[in-house]
């Protein structure tokens, strides 16, 4: 199955959704007026796109509406796509894992899907005939370290863990020596799930952080949030805070294969100018996607 | 900042509708913007704040408005007694059958916290004499057995697993002879996280609920969802027949619209609130503290329910009574400070007394610090003392002093400013003296 494939069957639900209900809403109205920008706007609020953002895009589209003199409601749709598609373009990035050795960190609340991701993510790395190693730092959750160990041997790449409980930096610590004595090209650190208000887990992940800089001077780093496309707009909330204690340079936007729309990584990217870079579509091993604004859009309306 | 926004707009939109006796259609159509902002913004689904936003509309004109609020502090007063009678239910609490086992059944998407509630609640109800077992059924995720049986044993509550390779129809059935024969009154089934888009998975709950016959099957809702909450609840509910919501992660920043959806949707009452990591981290639901989170007007509400509340109608009239005849006594003075304090924050409650300018306010900081000495001091006087200060000289002042653990010259001003505070009010009373308005305007010392 090819990329294009995977995606547009991953993102089946999201597009019907939202397109679905343009249209509909497009040929109910003969002209373009305030009730339709407020259709529009609901459409926008109900992806999760959240209410400043929606306001926001309709405002733009309002603007261009008008100083193209369109009549036509059809054209909306168009500009409407444009607008997402400038948004989320901007400063577009990808994963970056060209260099060795490489860091990626991986943070996020509970239940998102972290652990999962990195699974995914590894396979993708080694698929590349790139050298990877995983690191249990996820010391906290019940068998949160045996999960991680299951996507290893899946995979087939090393683990580094230490016992539940034990120092998520000691870990860390463990995981770099053992990649620069392996000469490893990408090391991927879970972390514990922790809610973003809770403040002293905030700052063992800038002790994490500390460890890997010190250690390894130099190395390439990602750090990956990962959010769940059914969250509304705590993400935003997520997305900062947790900034605040790490340098994020990318978005793992997870379950997309359910009806949530996802639509808060346009939020996000809107307000915080955070990219996102992978899409999880699925529980098996290949249900992770790069992240194309464009392509992305594009499916939303095709 | 986007939250600071809308508030800012809904003090606006407050200050506008002022007077009148009776909430007009206006009132209610400016001020139910702001509502309608308020609930999408804390992701309660878009229908439902339609639904709900028409039905209180109809509520809400004509109404008559209180004495002490504006028109548009009434109208929130409606919508939040009604977002409260909306997720409060009388049947929120978990039921047991009366043939036990009795067989809890947790559902629900994956990361929702199912594994984790499960433990809490096998916790929580062992605490009221339940003899709980928990049930592996998860065999798709990767060590989730392995994480029920490390919960379980942090809790010291039996775990039964098969292993992953049978059906969780199976297993469901299997553990259900085991509870019988190891004397478990209650049995929490503990399955996978599923899409409720993914029939086959659906399918199989379907299955393990007609061979277990649950008594309540529990759906497990991530609060932080945002949009599709309606969508997931629906899906569980139709299919399986939900009894109740778990709603988790609740102590987060989120403003948990979701739980407002969910109920909307499905018409089950919320049960349980999942409040921490920690086993112990769960608490029935409250709805009255979930519809002042939702709705996030903190506080127009404070003002709008603490100040009917805490100021209760009797007492005021002693009060004033005893200002009047100058018989407020240290006693008193003690009583009307915890009143305040039960308000809130106090710079946050003088904030919203009418007539004082909440912009003002802004940078000024209460020492509620202060407030917390000065009630030490009062409580540190015997009952002749504080009916009579006068008779308080230098060796009560030390002793006073000691045993509030303040000093003396903390002890001595509060004493002086409540003879001022005296004085003022006799002066304010003469000039008041047949109306009822001037209470409260008096300098408090602290």
């Amino acid at each position: 199955m090819g990329f294009f494939d995977r995606l547009k069957e991953g993102l089946q639900k999201t597009r019907k959704g939202i397109t679905e209900k343009i249209d509909q809403v497009l040929v109910s109205f003969g002209k373009i007026d305030d009730e339709l920008f407020e259709e529009l706007e609901e459409i926008l609020i109900t992806s999760d796109i959240g209410i400043e953002t929606s306001m926001k895009i309709i405002e733009d589209l309002k603007k261009k509406v008008k100083e193209n003199k369109l009549t036509d409601p059809s054209s909306i749709k168009k500009l409407l796509k444009e607008e997402l598609i400038q948004i989320l373009t901007e400063n577009e990035s990808e994963l970056n894992i060209a260099n060795s050795p490489c860091v990626i960190t991986v943070i996020g609340v509970n239940g998102v899907g972290k652990t999962t991701s990195i699974g995914k993510i590894a396979n993708l790395i080694k698929q590349k005939n790139k050298k990877v190693i995983m690191a249990a730092a996820d010391t906290f959750r019940a068998a949160a370290i045996d999960q991680l160990e299951i996507w290893a041997n899946r995979v087939g790449v090393d683990i580094i863990k230490q016992s539940e409980g034990s120092d998520p930096a000691a870990v860390v610590f463990d995981a770099v020596q053992a990649a620069k004595a392996r000469k490893i090209d990408v090391l991927i650190c879970d972390t514990a799930g922790r809610l973003h208000t809770k403040k002293n887990l905030m700052e063992e992940l800038k002790k994490v952080s500390k460890v890997i800089d010190r250690e390894l001077p130099g190395a390439a780093r990602e750090t990956l949030l990962v959010l769940d496309a059914t969250t509304g707009q705590n993400a935003i909330s997520q997305a900062k805070t947790f900034s605040e204690v790490a340098d994020i340079t990318g978005i793992v936007l997870t379950k997309l294969d359910g009806t949530a729309k996802g639509g808060i990584v346009i939020a996000i990217k809107s307000e915080l100018k955070i990219p996102v870079k992978l899409i999880g579509v699925g529980e098996k091993m290949e249900d992770l996607q790069r992240f194309d604004a464009k392509e992305f859009v594009e499916a939303l309306f095709e | 900042m986007v939250f600071e926004g809308l508030s800012n707009k809904l003090q606006d939109t407050i200050k506008k509708l002022r007077g009148a006796g009776r909430v007009s259609e206006k009132d209610v159509k400016e001020i139910m913007r702001e509502i309608k902002l308020a609930l999408l913004e804390a992701d309660v689904n878009f229908k439902v704040v339609k639904d709900f936003i028409s039905k209180i509309s109809e509520r809400a004109v004509g109404q008559d408005v209180l004495e002490s609020l504006t028109p548009g502090q009434q109208v929130i007063k409606i919508v939040h007694e009604e977002l409260i009678n909306l997720m409060g239910s009388e049947n929120s609490k978990v039921t047991f059958s009366p043939r036990p086992p009795t067989v809890y059944m947790m559902v629900g998407l994956q990361g929702s916290g199912k594994t984790t509630t499960s433990g809490k609640l096998a916790s929580l109800l062992r605490k009221q004499g339940k003899n709980p077992l928990l049930v592996a059924c998860d065999v798709y995720r990767p060590a989730a057995i392995k994480q029920l049986q490390v919960v379980g044993g942090q809790l010291n509550v039996p775990v039964f697993s098969i292993g992953d390779k049978l059906n969780p129809v199976d297993i469901a059935k299997a553990a259900l002879e085991h509870a019988k024969a190891k004397q478990h009154d209650l049995v929490i089934i503990d399955t996978a996280g599923r899409l409720h888009i993914d029939e086959e998975l659906m399918d199989e709950l379907l299955n393990i609920k007609s061979s277990v016959k649950p008594h309540e099957i529990l759906l497990v809702v991530d609060s932080m969802t945002g949009q599709d909450a309606v969508n997931v609840a629906e899906s569980f509910n139709e299919k399986l027949g939900i009894d109740g919501v778990v709603l988790t992660k609740l102590d987060g920043d989120t403003r948990g619209g979701a739980a407002l959806s969910v109920r909307h949707v499905t018409g089950k009452p919320i049960k349980f609130a999942g409040m921490g990591e920690k086993l112990s981290d769960i608490e029935p639901f409250h709805a009255d503290r979930m519809a002042s989170r939702i709705l996030g007007m903190g506080d127009v509400l404070s003002l709008i329910e603490k100040a009917q509340e805490a100021f209760d109608e009797k007492k005021a009239l002693e009060l004033e009574k005893k200002m009047r005849t100058q018989q407020f006594t240290l006693d008193d003075f003690l009583d009307q400070m915890q009143q305040l304090k039960k308000m809130g924050p106090l710079n946050e409650v003088l904030g919203m007394l009418p007539g004082v300018n909440a912009k003002a306010l802004q940078n000024v900081d209460v020492d509620e610090k202060k407030m917390g000495h000065v009630e030490a001091i009062i409580k540190s006087m015997t009952k002749h003392e504080r009916n009579d200060p006068g008779i308080i000289n230098g060796s009560r002042r030390k002793r006073i002093a000691a045993g509030s653990g303040t000093t003396i010259q903390e002890v001595n001003k509060l004493l002086k400013d409540f003879e001022e505070m005296k004085k003022m009010m006799k002066a304010m009373t003469e000039m008041t003296k047949h109306s009822k308005k001037g209470l409260g305007k008096f300098k408090m010392p602290f």
